[in-house]
């Protein structure tokens, strides 16, 4: 595996970093345009959390590369307030922002892979896996 | 999903090359059975704009670059869509899992809260209890005593749905424990009532008309627990009139009291009771006036008891557009004409 690439996440704009180095990413590994996008969006989705509940933390990027398998492992990492209620958030329909942003089911969606932890008041990480077809 | 894509990426290809040549109606109807197909293989909109893409590159390999650009833009705004879509085909399965489980308590409902009505000597009886939505929180009862005599319940939550339907529950089945023939009106309501009191929610309210038929001596005995008021019909003089009761819906206060009324019935009168669904029946913003449902009851007075709440239910239910806002109840007591 190589060196981890990791963007901070503060403010609003350091979502858009964090989605092109993402983009960058996936391109070179050999998703398609329409999973590049896919992956964008999904890490706009983790970036967009981080700056909206933790204020901040870092989206990072592994590239995966073995005999069987090619693909990106997005990582974000916070030391927000963490997520009380998992079921609840991964419920379709349940967002705090209005019904327009796609959540984290929209994350796990996007991408074949999802994992959460979250500790109250300590933090959150979620780990999420796309494959190349 | 991929071979659907495949197969259909060539089938689009073709299509849209025919459509640019000739602008034949037929292809965009083609195209329209693949759209329905592309939505019935869950293809998401992005990976339409893809294919739409890659199409037009082996159809005009020489676009221009910035075009592509603005393809792959069009691609990116689409994923927002995909995924709300993929979002909303999930309620749906979640709804529909829903409504068939409410469909099986509500068919329990009926059984436990199943009533006959019973064939008295000299009396017609009609009644019509349809639910608005799946499951009904009107209630009615009635219990043949060995006497000859009827008791007859109606009764309404306040409150709807589902709670209601499970609250009736238990009003049924502390009726059930009564010995009813010995019961007066007033009784009954006074022991509901604190059973109600005691073991419902405190938001939570149910008003019924209890009443009790003496057929030997034509007499209505009869107490209300804030129930909408029915009314009398006295055929002699072809009129109606509100049946006035006082008295405390039920669940309010542990010790309300209930007044008990009688009235005589003859030949060819009614005792029409009801609900609140059938007075607050709406005309597209309007509230009815219950002159109107009297006259909608005299307008079917000459049936049979059971054909007439039949009729009056579908002249409300055609007025309101066959939606139904509350749970409607109507139920008519006639005396027969001797024979």
């Amino acid at each position: 595996m190589k060196p981890q690439s990791c963007v901070n996440i503060k403010k609003e704009w350091d979502i858009v970093g964090a989605r092109q180095l993402g983009r960058e990413i996936a391109k070179k590994i050999g998703f398609g345009i329409v999973d590049q996008a896919r992956i964008a969006t999904a890490i706009s989705e983790l970036a967009r959390n981080i700056y909206l509940y933790a204020e901040q933390g870092q989206i990072c990027f592994d590239v995966i590369d073995t005999m069987e398998h090619k693909g990106i492992c997005v990582t974000a990492n916070d030391s927000g307030p963490g997520i009380s209620d998992i079921g609840q958030v991964m419920q379709d329909g349940y967002t705090t922002s209005g019904g327009l942003g796609a959540g984290l089911p929209g994350v796990k969606r996007l991408m074949d892979e999802f994992d959460l932890k979250s500790v109250e008041n300590k933090g959150t990480q979620i780990k999420t896996t796309k494959w190349v077809r | 999903m991929d071979d659907v894509i495949k197969f259909d990426a060539a089938t689009y290809k073709d299509l849209l090359k025919h459509y640019i040549k000739t602008k034949s109606e037929k292809s965009l109807y083609e195209v329209e059975k693949v759209s329905k197909s592309f939505i019935k293989n869950n293809i998401l909109p992005e990976e339409i704009v893809n294919l739409h893409i890659q199409a037009l590159s082996e159809l005009y390999p020489d676009l221009s670059e910035d075009f592509q650009h603005s393809m792959n833009f069009l691609l990116e705004t689409m994923i927002s869509y995909g995924l709300a879509h993929q979002e909303f085909q999930k309620l749906r399965e979640e709804q529909l899992a829903l409504k068939s489980e409410i469909s099986v308590a509500a068919s329990m409902q009926e059984t436990l809260l199943g009533t006959t009505k019973p064939s008295i000597e000299g009396i017609d009886l009609g009644v019509i209890s349809v639910p608005a939505h799946q499951m009904n929180g009107d209630y009615h009862h009635f219990v043949k005593g060995k006497d000859g005599s009827l008791g007859i319940a109606i009764a309404d939550v306040i409150g709807k749905g589902i709670p209601a339907a499970l609250c009736m529950s238990m009003i049924k089945y502390s009726m059930d424990s009564y010995p009813e023939e010995t019961m007066s009106p007033r009784a009954i309501l006074k022991n509901l009532n604190r059973v109600v009191e005691r073991n419902v929610d405190p938001s939570m309210f149910i008003t019924m008309f209890y009443t009790h038929y003496l057929p030997s001596e034509s007499k209505l005995l009869y107490a209300s627990a804030g129930h909408e008021p029915g009314f009398y019909y006295n055929a002699a003089e072809e009129t109606f009139e509100e049946i006035v009761t006082k008295g405390l819906v039920l669940g309010v206060s542990r010790d309300s009291d209930y007044q008990q009324y009688e009235l005589k019935i003859k030949e060819n009168d009614m005792v029409i009771l009801l609900t609140d669904g059938v007075t607050e029946c709406r005309d597209g913003d309007r509230f009815i006036e219950s002159e109107e449902v009297l006259d909608v009851i005299k307008h079917y007075a000459h049936l049979p008891a059971q054909e007439m709440v039949d009729q009056v239910y579908k002249h409300f239910e055609r007025l309101q557009d066959f939606q139904l806002r509350d749970d409607f109840t109507l139920l008519v007591l006639r005396k027969k004409a001797s024979e």
